[in-house]
């Protein structure tokens, strides 16, 4: 039976945290995440879980509370934004490579500097190599259902690894909105109870977690991690499957949003995402064939999936919420771009950097981007293959 | 998506006035009246009397748009001084309407609103917030005027869901219940324009 209420993204994570009632949370606040551990104390204080709350001095230390926890075979789970996550950069691989399926939410919000609270996807995209499967929503009751699938995705046997559930900070996180929540005994039961195959208080096995790797094994042990990465794939599509069956929400790698005869689409990630579909509405009304794709699943990238959906497109514009300083464009468009190059005949591509440090987007800012798209698709002129939108001054 | 019926708010307010708060309530209210609902601070540099602005869509359907309201068709000015200093009416339909916390009428007011020539109403919020709780709390009171004003949501459904949520909300605290209440009717009765 659904729930129907009114919650910001962050208090959907905290609700899905507290009907997960996991072992251990190692939690150190940060804007704009630090609703999370907040609401979540709160349960704690009231009895509403049976969790070990680690309040711990940065995030550094938070992540190797879970990480501990997690060797120790407990669940375990975190929440932070931005400088937090850089400061976890060490622990996130540590966590990935020792196979621990830990869960962290992450309100994503700009890095510094100059340093600025709003969102931006640069801190999560920062940590974009570091073995962990990166989730993204597009509101709350995304956000939401991505946290109940994360843990049966991070357990699975072939798996084991760590996820990322991400949200746009204050644009989601701080945004109430309608959403339907599952009873808690259906998440308990979607979740299922953790049984880790090897850990460290078990006296029947002992084991040593996170050792020196010599360089005999370590190579071997990269491969294994790069092969759970691919299995993630499976679990991914397998878990939504499950959960389409309980919610009737259904899930994949990306949502492709009236892309059947799209000639021009987008490529995005997080709350711009709807924006952008009241753009394609207000396009398709007049006529044109117009769509977008927005991914769900960064990690592990869903590479020939996104260059099927986008095959029969003309020209594609893919949106970097993050500048990568590649001096060739952002993290998204390096993918996605990637995917494309293996088709007979690919699309036109352009990289569209946007929203840096909080700067809004409206549904112009996108009906425009869809007019330069009909350029390129009418004139075969590709034009600045890599540009910044929203910027007031222009280099 | 459509939302032909959406009607959106914007709020300006200072920090720590309340307009967030407002802004949320607001969005709880037409919940329960069984609309969708979006309530959503923008958020700067967090000082206490700074400029704010927080915004609320309120529809039959679902709004995807997760951008800030440019073309609102409310604005709450919940601190009169931000009149001098802030552009609130921008993009303000004309059809739509603009409630000030002020003491003075929506005639004295029109000459600073740029010549926005939609509905002007005023409410002295401060004033009634001072006289029954002893604290100027404008927000509760600028809620009930933006209510009113809007008709989003039914005044009776709004003042009996109010009390729940001030039961919520203050739970720990009940004595602050009744005076709130008071603050709300009461600000509903006295909106002018």
């Amino acid at each position: 039976m659904a729930h129907l209420d009114r919650l910001s993204g962050n208090e959907a994570v905290a609700v899905a945290m507290r009907q997960i009632d996991p072992d251990v949370m190692g939690a150190f606040p940060i804007t704009p995440s630090t609703e999370i551990p907040q609401y979540f104390a709160q349960y704690v204080a009231d009895g509403l879980v049976n969790t070990e709350l680690v309040t711990v001095e940065s995030e550094h230390s938070s992540m190797s509370v879970c990480m501990g926890a997690a060797a120790a075979g407990g669940r375990a789970i975190s929440a932070t934004s931005s400088a937090g996550l850089a400061l976890m950069y060490e622990t996130l691989y540590v966590a990935a490579s020792c196979r621990m399926p830990i869960v962290l939410a992450v309100s994503t919000r700009a890095l510094s500097g100059p340093i600025n609270i709003n969102n931006d996807h640069s801190d999560a995209m920062g940590a974009r190599d570091s073995g962990w499967i990166q989730i993204y929503a597009e509101n709350n009751q995304e956000v939401y259902d991505n946290y109940v699938q994360a843990f049966p995705i991070a357990e699975t046997e072939n798996v084991r690894l760590p996820v990322m559930i991400c949200q746009d900070g204050f644009i989601t996180s701080h945004a109430v909105e309608n959403i339907e929540l599952l009873e808690d005994a259906e998440v308990k039961s979607f979740v299922g109870t953790y049984e880790p195959k090897h850990y460290l208080l078990n006296p029947d096995e002992p084991l040593a977690v996170g050792p020196y790797d010599v360089t005999h094994y370590y190579m071997e042990h990269k491969r294994q991690q790069a092969e759970a990465m691919r299995n993630a794939r499976a679990a991914i599509l397998a878990q939504a499957e499950r959960f389409e069956a309980l919610t009737g929400r259904k899930y994949g790698f990306f949502e492709a949003y009236k892309m059947d005869d799209a000639e021009l689409a987008l490529v995005l990630m997080g709350s711009t995402a709807g924006t952008a579909k009241a753009a394609v509405d207000m396009l398709r009304a007049e006529g044109r064939k117009v769509g977008l794709v927005k991914i769900r699943v960064f990690r592990p990238f869903p590479m020939e999936e996104l260059a099927e959906a986008l095959k029969n497109c003309r020209a594609v514009a893919v949106m970097d919420k993050s500048e990568g300083f590649s001096a060739c464009g952002g993290p998204l468009f390096a993918e996605t771009r990637s995917a494309l190059y293996d088709l007979e005949t690919r699309p036109k591509a352009i990289n569209i950097v946007y929203g840096l440090g909080g700067r809004d987007v409206a549904v112009d800012d996108v009906r425009a981007l869809y007019d330069r798209l009909a350029d390129i698709a009418a004139t075969g002129e590709t034009g600045p293959v890599y540009s910044h939108i929203g910027v007031r001054e222009e280099a | 998506m459509n939302n032909q019926d959406m009607v959106e708010f914007r709020w300006h307010g200072r920090g720590g006035q309340g307009a967030k708060t407002a802004c949320l309530l607001l969005a709880d209210a037409a919940f329960s009246s069984g609309k969708y609902v979006q309530g959503f601070p923008e958020y700067g540099p967090e000082r206490s009397g700074a400029p704010i602005t927080a915004y609320n869509r309120i529809s039959s359907e679902r709004c995807g748009i997760h951008s800030n309201i440019y073309e609102p068709d409310y604005v709450i000015v919940v601190d009169e001084g931000l009149l001098s200093c802030v552009d609130v009416t921008a993009g303000l339909k004309e059809t739509g309407a603009i409630i000030i916390n002020s003491s003075r009428t929506p005639d004295e007011l029109r000459a600073h609103l740029n010549g926005y020539q939609g509905r002007v109403c005023t409410i002295d919020a401060n004033r009634i917030s001072r006289d029954i709780l002893g604290q100027v709390f404008p927000n509760t009171p600028m809620l009930a005027a933006a209510v009113k004003v809007s008709g989003v949501v039914d005044v009776d459904k709004f003042t009996s869901d109010m009390e729940e949520s001030f039961h919520h909300k203050f739970a720990s605290k009940p004595q602050v219940i009744e005076g709130n209440m008071k603050v709300l009717k009461t600000s509903m009765e006295e909106v002018q324009g």
